[in-house]
């Protein structure tokens, strides 16, 4: 669409805004992970790099960062195994019951976090007797990135169509073998774009979590949450919240190198 | 296009080895061939019970606790089948102040995000140059990757008292309900936009182009062509929006001031009265029922 | 967890402990004729089952479970410099495996799976995990660093019931009033500021968020309303409860915001938007270290605060290595590490001086008894009055919830 160039300007000027309202707290961050103060105010109080030092050492921070990603690529497998089958059964295949299906899959995201959290939390604690854990995390996990799998692998298919699938067939190859040669390579990107989503859903989670993570575990973001309201420790939080931002650039990278698209993704 | 090439080199490596797979996977996909119906109950099996069994049953388990009660001593359930908890919901005024306060901020938060989302995403789409264009979807995605706790505290810096908008543009709306929309608005951003990035993507050129030959002046083209086009995109981002803050407690900890949500009643009574907030989790569950019935219509739920 | 969660659970705990004990103690004499009690007799409630306690401690078993608040069994994960259960370890052989709870809640119901061998328990706890029989009595003559721990905390409420020992006293704290020097002139003596005068501060005041601070209402009002007839803060009535809420309904609109972890509320107070209200002396202590004009006072109306105990899980099978660990935990040396990381006076005497900061007890407030008994720790309210009335029911912690949300409406 053709716009007059003060137009032009102008939308210049929002999506110059829009990244200054993105990125201004997170600078406020990288700051205060520089600021001697336990408790971090505004401006810094000067400049200090001891929170690195005792970010570097901190054996919990590690650790807690080794759960989350363990976490998240257990919740990531299941829900690229669950979302996918869910859309091909939906995609390809007209049933009764299917618009109910297709709003059970949207579900676990659509409704608020608090309330599946203490659904799984009754469900788990009460009904299953299972002790709160790695697994419990896991298995909550695993059922809202269901979604974001599933829709993206649908909107692939529904663009992908099944003339090459037939083709193939056609030319005698069994359903397996073109799932492996045809239909996977064109679904792997939108794999890879639903699974970096559902990776960075779950690494960041933190409501779902409190309710099912029970008190022997703890994921980065419950990590962060216990030491934010310690002063001891509230520094250090910035630091990883820098290290955070640096390292986020690594699967977002392979995400555009993988992908092809532009698009990071779809939800 | 590339696609296609692949998908055509495909085919023919296919045949390349089609003749050589095993007897038996041919024999089960010949089976499954002619019974669409048994395809359909693989692929579903799985899912559905995961879906139903962990998350449909769970979900009701947690409705039906609304009826019992609680002991007062023990804290444990009670199993008599009342209203009471929602009588309390429905005449106590601090209850209904909450859960109104509650959808405003939800809405807010959705027209925030939809007002800033709008020209960021069209500007990626259809303004920027290809590499632009990639440096604005990373730039866009990265705060997705940088934990929820930690933005959270740092807008209480942004927007307390002597804070950094005190000190650079001498206002600031201070701890309270703006502050929680602000919060709020500022990390579900990509969750609006990068559907509707995706939106104006399948937006063709050639549509604004020929409302512009037709004379369509630019707010116009907007208000009748880009827009329709994306509402879609739009209500699918509003799910997200909605509701992650129908459910929030903890940004309203961090800048709310003394403004309590309806997520912060669910989590105060959670240990002591469970039936109590699972009641309350009920209303926030009928209010998302509610909406997602009111924009299945749009399409928005093909477009999440 | 949040440190704040636990620290007011913990208190919540103590409090009802002690009315608890008074009540057992007036009936005991005729208990055996309780049995048929109307079940407002709280003294009904708690007799506890009868335990045998251990007699003498064998080797230990190698194994040590623990269930405690954040912050006292710390074995150098959260901070390299913050480790006294690998050193215990080494010195016993007991593998210690720690569990954290967040709410006394949570301690009572992990507590009655039996998986357990050691729990901190608040007074809320305390009570209720001696009520139903999932801790046993403790013999103290088997923890040689129980003579040093601070007399005045022994044989309390919540941690003895019929003269009966049920665990090592750890540690306290109170939540006193903090004020920022430069705003609020003259300092302030009294609660008041913080309720009737709470409009000098508008919108500066903070309180902290949990439904156990109406106690801090209802205690102030046990000294400016006499008439209301408060004789304990933990246990009101529906007239007394609800004139706590009016009280606190007022307050609330001069409240800036409620804090409920350490960080928030330092920060507040750094940057001036909070300038009076409840604090614990170590966010104090900390909020001065971050160079915040602050100070702090125990009003003249008293204050609530919280008493925690150790205690032995009645199903443990390693109760070697529980006692090891009690008396590990009470020995001067550890007891002062504890205390200093988590921000509290510690329960032995002679940790005081084996601090690393040689003010740490005088901070505090350790060893001052006269301080001490001005404290209101903690407790449940539950529907038996606490303070022995059996002519009405009091208002429980759901309804104290329940107020709370309203309060802040």
């Amino acid at each position: 669409m053709w716009l007059p160039r003060p137009l032009t300007w102008a939308l210049r000027c929002a999506v110059g805004l829009t990244l200054a309202f993105i990125y201004v707290p997170l600078l406020v961050v990288v700051l205060n992970a520089f600021n001697p103060d336990r408790v971090s105010t505004w401006p810094p109080s000067g400049f200090t790099l001891d929170w690195w030092r005792e970010a570097l050492t901190n054996q919990g921070a590690l650790d807690a960062t080794l759960v989350s990603v363990q976490v998240a690529l257990c919740a990531t497998a299941l829900a690229l195994a669950l979302g996918t089958l869910a859309s091909f059964a939906l995609q390809r295949y007209a049933f009764f019951g299917r618009d109910a299906v297709s709003l059970l899959v949207i579900l676990p995201i659509a409704l608020p976090g608090i309330v599946t959290g203490l659904s799984l939390n009754a469900a788990f604690t009460a009904m299953l007797g299972l002790d709160l854990g790695f697994l419990t995390i896991v298995v909550a996990h695993a059922t809202f990135c269901i979604v974001v799998v599933f829709n993206n692998v649908i909107a692939r298919l529904r663009r992908l169509g099944e003339t090459a699938e037939a083709a193939s067939m056609d030319l005698g190859a069994t359903r397996f073998t073109t799932f492996r040669l045809v239909t996977f390579p064109a679904l792997r990107s939108a794999l890879l774009a639903g699974g970096l989503l559902a990776f960075a859903l779950s690494f960041d989670e933190i409501i779902v979590t409190t309710f099912t993570a029970g008190a022997g575990t703890e994921t980065l973001p419950i990590w962060i949450l216990n030491n934010l309201t310690r002063p001891n420790n509230a520094p250090v939080v910035n630091v990883v919240g820098t290290c955070l931002i640096v390292f986020s650039i690594l699967p977002i990278y392979l995400s555009q190198k993988l992908s092809g698209t532009a698009s990071g993704g779809r939800f | 296009m590339d696609r296609d090439q692949g998908l055509t080199d495909s085919v023919a490596q296919t045949l390349r080895e089609a003749p050589v797979r095993t007897p038996f996977s041919r024999r089960v996909s010949a089976h499954l061939h002619r019974r669409p119906r048994l395809r359909l109950w693989a692929l579903l099996t799985a899912p559905m019970f995961w879906l139903v069994v962990v998350y449909l049953a769970s979900l009701a388990a947690l409705l039906v606790t609304a009826f019992w009660s609680t002991d007062s001593f023990t804290s444990e359930i009670v199993r008599d089948w009342n209203l009471d908890n929602y009588r309390l919901i429905y005449e106590s005024s601090v209850y209904r102040t909450i859960i109104v306060r509650t959808l405003a901020v939800a809405l807010g938060v959705t027209a925030v995000c939809t007002v800033v989302a709008i020209p960021f995403a069209y500007y990626m789409a259809k303004v920027a140059g290809p590499r632009e264009q990639k440096i604005l979807v990373v730039a866009a995605l990265m705060p997705l990757w940088v934990s929820y706790l930690i933005k959270g505290f740092s807008w209480r810096i942004l927007v307390g008292e002597n804070g950094v908008l005190d000190n650079t543009i001498g206002a600031t709306p201070g701890f309270g309900t703006a502050a929680v929309v602000l919060t709020l608005s500022y990390l579900w951003l990509p969750y609006m936009v990068l559907p509707v990035y995706a939106g104006f993507e399948r937006l063709p050129d050639s549509l604004l182009d020929a409302s512009g030959d037709l004379g369509a002046k630019p707010s116009r083209t907007f208000w009748s062509v880009v827009l329709p086009a994306i509402f879609p995109s739009v209500v699918a981002g509003s799910i997200f929006t909605f509701s992650l803050s129908m459910g929030d407690y903890i940004t309203v900890d961090i800048v709310g001031g003394s403004t309590q949500m309806l997520g912060n009643v669910v989590f105060d009574n959670q240990v002591y009265d469970l039936p109590f907030a699972a009641a309350m989790a009920t209303v926030t569950v009928a209010i998302m029922v509610v909406y997602l019935r009111l924009v299945r219509r749009t399409g928005a739920l093909e477009n999440i | 967890m949040t440190l704040t969660r636990a620290s007011a659970w913990r208190c919540a705990a103590v409090l009802t402990g002690i009315a608890l004990v008074v009540t057992a103690c007036e009936t005991s004499a005729d208990d055996e004729a309780s049995g048929s009690d109307e079940a407002g007799d709280p003294a009904a409630a708690f007799e506890p089952p009868d335990l045998p306690m251990l007699e003498e401690i064998g080797a230990g078993e190698g194994e040590l479970n623990i269930l405690s608040w954040a912050g006292y069994a710390e074995d150098g994960t959260t901070d390299p410099n913050v480790d006294w259960v690998s050193p215990f370890e080494d010195e016993t052989g007991c593998q210690v495996t720690n569990k954290v709870f967040n709410t006394s809640d949570e301690a009572v119901s992990l507590m009655q799976s039996g998986q357990y061998d050691v729990v901190s328990a608040s007074g809320d706890a305390s009570l209720r995990l001696i009520a139903g029989g999932d801790v046993e009595p403790v013999n103290t003559d088997l923890v040689p660093n129980y003579v040093d721990i601070w007399p005045f905390l022994k044989d309390r409420a919540w941690n003895t019931v019929n003269g009966v020992n049920y665990g090592i006293p750890h540690g306290w704290g109170a939540n006193v009033l903090m004020y920022n020097t430069q705003e609020v002139d003259p300092a302030p003596a009294s609660w008041s500021v913080v309720f009737e005068d709470a409009e000098q501060q508008d919108g500066r005041v903070t309180a902290y968020d949990s439904p156990i601070y109406i106690a801090d209402a209802a205690m102030y009002l046990m000294e400016t309303e006499p008439d209301l007839g408060i004789e304990n803060p933990y246990a009101l009535d529906d007239d007394q409860l609800a004139a706590a809420v009016d009280l606190l309904k007022q307050q609330s609109e001069s409240v800036g915001e409620y804090w409920a972890d350490y960080t928030k509320e330092i920060s507040a107070f750094k940057t001036g938007s909070s300038t009076v209200g409840t604090t614990w002396q170590i966010i104090a202590n900390l909020a001065k270290a971050d160079g915040a004009p602050v100070d702090v006072v125990l009003p003249e109306e008293g204050a609530t605060g919280w008493s925690d105990t150790w205690m032995v899980g009645a199903e443990s099978e390693h109760k070697n290595c529980a006692y090891l660990w009690l008396d590990w935990i009470a020995s001067p040396d550890v007891n002062a590490q504890v205390a200093e990381w988590f921000g509290e006076a510690p329960g032995n005497s002679k940790a005081c001086d084996l601090t690393a900061d040689p003010d740490h007890c005088a901070t505090f407030h350790a060893g001052d008894e006269e301080y001490a008994e001005q404290i209101w720790y903690w407790t449940t309210p539950i529907e038996q009055c606490l303070d022995g009335r059996t002519d009405v029911t009091c208002t429980d912690y759901a309804a104290w919830t329940q107020a709370w949300t309203e309060i802040k409406g």
